[in-house]
């Protein structure tokens, strides 16, 4: 407390973007939390989007505008939405299931405790006395797409190479046969394997 | 602001994900979990980005790059739990357990010491 | 060519003909006897060339020949190739190049059908070059190489016969008991370098000379042991008699003439140093006179007419040792010289009588009439041979142990200077004891060899030639090199080696009692023979001489109850020891005194380190085992097959690990 106390600005009188910060942080913290202990399946994934939106709230806080829209735009408007997909195509039940966790919950609580507890410490101890300067934005639109496509375009094009490759990956995986479930169910993994190096070849 | 703020909010939801990962036994819940943990990274990513004003912003750049990997992976994920379930009829992680050691390796252990004790047997008859 | 030329020549002849017989033996069979034959033979002319050449020793005033290169310096006392070649040298070389040539020569006929003759002639010939390295070598070192080729040629050799568990243990027996005595000869070669700073013999010579030798007595005593175990003598002679289960021609030039006579010569040439201690001579005095009384009486009651002749080799060696304990190293030489030549005779002649009679028992000979007409040349080689054993004039044999008994006389009336009359009594006395026994078992061998009586013996069809007339050229040398009497000694030391009267008269007459006894006691029990049949094995008539050897030995411990002896009461041998024959035929228990001082010791301590192995080394053995087991069994529960435990674990490790690493960068 006392290295805060000679730090130019103190711990003991935030900023109103630091409450803003923190109140949305609580939220995204609770939602999360929520979503990893929730017995209900489906609310489970509710509540990831309202985790999800308040990283975003995060960003923007931050001044990263773009990405903020960016984490709205792919993990509340998709990524979510597939998950839920998910769900419903492995019959996941509707409403509380007792069993979500399984029986390693004591020593994951452990691990995350310990793996929170050490993080949480050096974390603070190595930046408590840093200051972000937030007066100039730093990651709106314009600049992170000149910055994109003029200093990382490669990497951006390695990238679409590889979305292409878990998309075709995922039809393969994904794909079901015309044949009966049973068939399927015997011999998929042979025929997927077969077919996915004829599809590869197409494309 | 000061950076302790995002960057303890970050560890914490990395450890949040962290326990939904090793806990949750359906494994489109742990994917959610993957995702959180992803998301950690992210606000980490954004904010020393932020706090360094680096010139080539390449914090939120990986940040991007992160996301787009993150929503691949998901494709992947989700297509092979889906296969998964598809084969096994179950998508619980604590259920597929191929790789434990059967119970018949037990028995196979047994053999094995009846087999030694045979053969110091014969090594003494024959000394 | 120079001498030293001819002379490295002599021992590199056989070695090549050994290695190109043992390359080439198998495929170009026809090669093998002209590889075995013609190194021996040049070599003995060679040998024969370069004792002409070098002419007398230092008895007419030539220096000796000595050459000598060094090849690397090889540590604080340097080994040379040395060649020291003086009158010993050069005579001993002869012989060796003789008996060796002739027992090749002999070979092809007796082992004509083997067919591990190549290895055979080719082990032969390597032993017959190891042997010329050492009568050559003016280098202890390289001597000592040739020691240990000629021991472990040997070896082969004995086992030749490895069909039979008698040339197995035989062959094993010879090379263990050898090797006995080697571990001290070394020591005493090395304890003898460091005192000297050389291995040369005449920088030692020199040495001992100056009187500069610090403890003589105890390097004395070391070289004994192994000029004990490769001579056999007492107590070491006991590979000796058993070692006759190897073919005939080897006994012949290994265990009769060249390398049990090794041992000899090796004193001979180093007899100074063995005189400069009394204690020593004495000795070597007392080693003599009971190897020569022991072995006597221990032929006597022999039955194998080889194991008969091996005692005779143990009793005649003892006479050449005899002569070096009185300090008389020419008498030695000249025993030795002509020794070999008779005593390879009477075991190529032993061969032959073995392969006619089918059996190489004399209780067996004995029920056989006529096996003399059967084999005429052998009979009558065999029978000079004898009579040069038994030291009757004017064979080679008389002279030369006239020569030994008329030194030890010297010493024993105090004539010799530094050599104890002690020394010289005891040689003198067994020495004239042994006389008459020496008679007595040569005359019992020729009567009981060649005088039977009862059922024909088995006709075989004459001898090869190239074993008869072997016979004759050895027969030579056993009748007349006595006369070289007069001058030999300008070969050796200069002393007289001609008979003195009175030890002449005392050894011949003893031999003519011995003679006579025996003659009496074989009229007394001959009349047994007839009631007591004995002598049913005999072997195949037609097949080689080889192969009969080695059916008779491994049948004569079936047919007559051991190795060594018969049940035979037509034996004149078994009247005339009475009580003693039981315990002479088994070499006076010697080899159970060895079994309970060694074998058995060693057995037992075999089964001790047996219990401690199974008992308590493999129980750790086992621990060790047992230990991982139970650790994997532990570490298997952890191997429940759920993903989520393993990332449980390696994540907690990771923390543990992230925590550990902060708090060392922080505390650093």
């Amino acid at each position: 407390m006392t290295l805060a106390a000679t730090a130019p600005q103190g711990f003991l009188s935030p900023t109103g973007v630091e409450i803003v910060f923190l109140l949305v942080g609580v939220v995204t913290l609770g939602a999360a939390l929520i979503t990893v202990t929730s017995k209900q399946l489906v609310h489970a994934a509710l509540w990831l989007v309202v985790t999800l939106g308040g990283v975003a709230v995060e960003y923007l806080l931050l001044t990263a505008e773009f990405i903020a829209w960016m984490q709205v735009l792919i993990y509340v408007g998709s990524v979510v939405v597939l998950l839920l997909f998910g769900l419903m195509l492995t019959k996941a039940p509707i409403g509380p299931s007792p069993d979500a966790d399984s029986g390693n919950r004591w020593a994951a609580l452990a691990v995350a405790g310990g793996a929170a507890a050490a993080l949480v410490w050096v974390v603070v101890d190595a930046f408590r006395t840093q200051w972000i300067d937030l007066d100039t934005a730093q990651g709106s639109t314009g600049d992170v797409g000149a910055i994109l496509f003029r200093h990382w375009v490669l990497p951006f094009e390695a990238l679409s190479v590889l979305l292409l490759a878990a998309l075709v990956g995922a039809i393969v995986l994904s794909r079901k046969n015309g044949t009966t479930n049973e068939e399927s169910r015997q011999g998929s993994q042979a025929r997927e394997a077969s077919e996915g190096r004829r599809e590869e070849g197409k494309s | 602001m000061h950076l302790a703020y995002p960057a303890v909010l970050a560890a914490l939801l990395f450890c949040v994900g962290l326990y939904g990962v090793l806990a949750r036994r359906n494994a489109i819940l742990v994917l959610m979990s993957v995702e959180l943990m992803l998301n950690a990274v992210n606000l980490n990513l954004v904010a020393f980005d932020v706090w360094l004003r680096d010139s080539l912003h390449a914090g939120q750049a990986l940040t991007l790059f992160t996301i787009a990997i993150a929503a691949a992976e998901i494709g992947i994920g989700l297509a092979i739990v889906l296969m998964v379930y598809r084969n096994r009829g179950t998508s619980d992680v604590d259920r597929l357990r191929d790789t434990a050691e059967g119970p018949d390796d037990d028995t196979d252990d047994a053999d094995d010491t009846d087999e030694a004790a045979a053969a110091a047997k014969k090594a003494e008859a024959t000394a | 060519m120079t001498t030293t030329t001819l002379a490295v020549l002599v021992p590199l002849l056989p070695f090549l003909g050994a290695v190109t017989g043992l390359l080439v033996g198998r495929k170009a069979p026809g090669f093998v006897r002209p590889l075995a034959v013609l190194p021996a033979l040049t070599s003995m002319v060679l040998a024969v060339l370069v004792a002409v050449r070098q002419g007398g020793g230092t008895g007419d005033g030539t220096a000796p020949l000595d050459a000598a290169t060094e090849l690397t310096p090889t540590g604080s006392i340097p080994i040379e190739l040395a060649l020291h070649i003086d009158g010993f040298a050069a005579l001993v070389a002869v012989l060796v190049g003789v008996v060796a040539s002739c027992v090749q020569i002999y070979s092809t006929g007796y082992l004509r059908d083997d067919p591990r003759y190549p290895s055979y002639a080719a082990l032969v010939s390597l032993f017959t070059s190891a042997m010329l390295l050492v009568v050559y070598s003016g280098d202890l070192m390289v001597l000592l190489v040739g020691w240990e080729v000629m021991g472990i040629c040997s070896y082969f050799l004995v086992g030749h016969y490895w069909e039979t568990p008698e040339a197995r243990a035989a062959s094993l027996k010879a090379f263990l008991v050898t090797k006995l005595g080697d571990v001290p000869f070394l020591i005493g070669l090395f304890a003898l370098a460091t005192d000297a700073g050389s291995f040369r013999i005449t920088t030692i010579l020199d040495t001992v000379a100056a009187g500069g030798l610090d403890h003589p007595t105890l390097i004395a005593l070391l070289l004994l042991a192994g000029v004990a175990g490769k001579s056999a003598q007492f107590p070491l002679h006991t590979w000796l008699p058993d070692a006759m289960a190897g073919p005939t021609p080897v006994s012949a030039l290994i265990h009769a003439a060249t390398m049990v006579a090794a041992g000899v010569y090796f004193v001979a040439r180093l007899l100074p140093v063995f005189a400069a201690s009394a204690a020593a001579l004495v000795v070597l005095a007392v080693m003599a006179a009971v190897t020569m009384v022991g072995s006597a009486l221990a032929a006597l009651a022999q039955d194998d007419i080889k194991r008969v002749l091996a005692y005779s080799t143990v009793g005649q060696l003892g006479y050449m040792t005899g002569a070096l304990a009185v300090g008389d190293r020419g008498a030695a030489v000249f025993h030795l010289l002509s020794h070999g030549a008779f005593k390879a005779l009477l075991f190529l002649a032993a061969g032959v009588i073995i392969h006619a009679a089918g059996t190489n028992s004399l209780a067996a000979m004995s029920r056989m009439r006529g096996l003399r007409h059967r084999v005429p040349d052998a009979y009558w080689t065999m029978t000079v041979a004898l009579l040069a054993l038994a030291a009757v004039p004017p064979f080679s044999g008389f002279f030369s142990k006239e020569a030994v008994l008329g030194a030890a006389e010297h010493a024993a009336t105090g004539h010799a200077a530094a050599v104890p009359g002690t020394a010289g009594w005891l040689v003198l006395v067994a020495g004239l004891a042994s006389a008459l026994l020496t008679a007595a078992y040569a005359m019992r061998l020729w009567l009981l060899a060649f005088n039977g009586s009862g059922a024909d013996a088995p006709d075989h069809g004459r001898q090869p030639v190239a074993m008869n007339a072997v016979l004759w050229v050895l027969a030579v040398p056993s009748l007349a090199f006595g006369l070289s009497v007069g001058t030999l000694p300008d070969w050796f030391d200069g002393d007289s080696l001609a008979p003195t009267l009175t030890t002449s008269i005392l050894g011949t007459g003893l031999a003519l009692v011995g003679g006579v006894v025996t003659y009496g006691a074989w009229r007394h029990t001959t009349a047994l023979a007839a009631q007591v049949p004995l002598g049913a094995v005999a072997a195949h008539p037609d097949a080689t001489p080889a192969v009969s050897e080695s059916e008779a030995i491994s049948t004569h411990a079936p047919a007559y109850g051991s190795v060594a002896a018969a049940h035979d009461p037509a034996d004149p041998g078994r009247l005339m020891l009475g009580p003693l024959h039981r315990h002479a035929a088994t070499g006076f228990q010697l080899d159970a005194v060895y079994a309970a001082l060694f074998v058995r010791p060693v057995r037992g301590a075999a089964t001790l380190v047996r219990f401690l192995d199974r008992e308590v080394v493999e129980t750790y053995v086992r621990g060790v085992g047992a230990t991982p087991r139970w650790l994997g069994t532990a570490a298997r529960r952890a191997q429940t097959g759920n993903v989520q435990t393993y990332l449980s674990v390696l994540l907690a490790g990771s923390v543990v690990l992230a925590v550990a690493v902060v708090l060392v960068a922080a505390g650093a």
